[in-house]
């Protein structure tokens, strides 16, 4: 792809100005891009993690539900709201780069374009360790 | 395949004897394709003009619309070859969520803005949504895609036999961008753009002047420049000229613009009446 669709460009210069952690990927679940506040609860910068494919990110962060038990890529907000095209929410634990576990709520929405198109998936995490 | 532009200046017609080498009339630039295909961009004012040049020698004419805000639009019924019921002329606009083109057509083009009705024109109109992709006008292709404007506003590449020309009036790729310019596969209007042979874009503010209009849709000169260096596009045609900026001021701009340091294309102040062959 020579270039990522508008609504995906403006969505993460967005991101890029919000205080709430925010997390972007592609219609394949591909990671592109998280924002500072979101670098604070998953443990790495975005430019040292990088773009990384869904079977990647989804066991990067080891998520498990409010039991500890672990969850599958399919019981992620995101992975649901990318199949189901719809918002999804749930509260999880992750297990951040930097070895923090924090137990988040994470609110999912596809981003559909023009014409129906679906561009991606951005989640909103909130950090209820800290509030 | 060949270019005029009839119109350049931006957002407000701006006739004048301070405007006179820029021109004052609003976008609209005639394509045509070397096989004789008519593609005209935007029905700004300068669509008046065009439309005497053309007399009665088109059986089809293709209006492409970037987007529908007034100065893209104003010319329409002004336009001759609407009102020859031999004629048929096929409109193009970016696709809405909700209303259709010629319900958004129609909010002009009936009173009490205007007394003649897109429903009573006697040529064969028809209306069609841009496909966000690549579509066929005669024997032309023309790639389009959305680009960062208020509202939804296309960018459009037409080619020809291997070359390409791009148009996009109305931009604002720096909006939100913590740097500019950036990677290329996160610039709006890249896709479009790069490689073009002949690039047409909104040069409306000076970077003064983009600080205070952040958000109004428009580039500042600076950002076009960097546009069309990480675009390596081969020639640059300033654009959608700001309605406050004189002639004086433009060659000002220009010179200033130009005097940066080499640049890799060739920089070219658009001007009414100017034709390109691409």
């Amino acid at each position: 792809m020579l270039q990522q669709e508008v609504e995906v460009i403006l969505m993460r210069q967005l991101a890029s100005y919000l205080a709430m952690p925010i997390f972007v990927v592609d219609p394949s679940g591909n990671l592109l891009f998280y924002n500072e506040p979101a670098e604070a609860l998953l443990g790495r910068p975005f430019d040292e993690a990088g773009e990384m494919p869904m079977a990647e990110w989804a066991i990067a962060f080891s998520p498990s539900d409010e039991e500890d038990r672990p969850l599958p890529p399919e019981a992620l907000p995101l992975v649901n709201a990318l199949r189901r095209r719809r918002p999804a929410h749930r509260t999880i634990r992750i297990t951040g780069l930097d070895g923090i576990s924090r137990r988040i709520e994470t609110m999912a929405f596809p981003l559909v374009g023009q014409g129906g198109r679906l561009l991606g998936v951005a989640a909103i995490f909130w950090d209820l360790d800290s509030r | 395949m060949k270019a005029t532009l009839w119109g350049t200046r931006g957002s407000l017609a701006s006739a004048g004897p301070e405007t006179v080498r820029y021109g004052g009339n609003t976008s609209c630039v005639e394509v045509r394709g070397s096989d004789g295909t008519l593609i005209v961009l935007d029905a700004g004012t300068g669509i008046r003009r065009l439309g005497a040049a053309l007399g009665a020698e088109a059986p089809q004419i293709n209006i492409l619309l970037t987007h529908l805000h007034m100065d893209h639009i104003q010319g329409f019924g002004f336009f001759p070859p609407l009102y020859r019921p031999n004629i048929e002329v096929h409109i193009w606009g970016p696709p809405s969520l909700t209303h259709d083109l010629r319900t958004r057509l129609t909010r002009y083009l009936s009173p009490p803005l205007f007394p003649v009705r897109l429903r009573d024109l006697p040529s064969r109109l028809a209306l069609h949504d841009v496909p966000l992709g690549g579509f066929d006008v005669g024997g032309l292709h023309v790639d389009s895609a959305l680009v960062t404007h208020p509202g939804p506003t296309v960018g459009y590449r037409i080619r020809d036999n291997g070359r390409s020309l791009t148009y996009i009036p109305d931009h604002e790729p720096a909006l939100g961008a913590t740097r500019f310019p950036w990677r290329s596969d996160w610039t709006s209007g890249y896709a479009v753009s790069h490689g073009t042979d002949l690039l047409i874009h909104d040069t409306q503010y000076t970077m003064p002047e983009y600080a205070e209009h952040v958000g109004w849709g428009h580039s500042a000169i600076d950002h076009t420049i960097a546009f069309a260096r990480l675009a390596r596009v081969r020639r640059l045609v300033t654009f959608h000229h700001d309605p406050s900026h004189s002639d004086a001021e433009l060659d000002r701009l220009l010179e200033k613009a130009a005097s940066t340091g080499p640049l890799p294309f060739e920089l070219i102040p658009g001007m009414e009446g100017m034709q390109f062959e691409i």
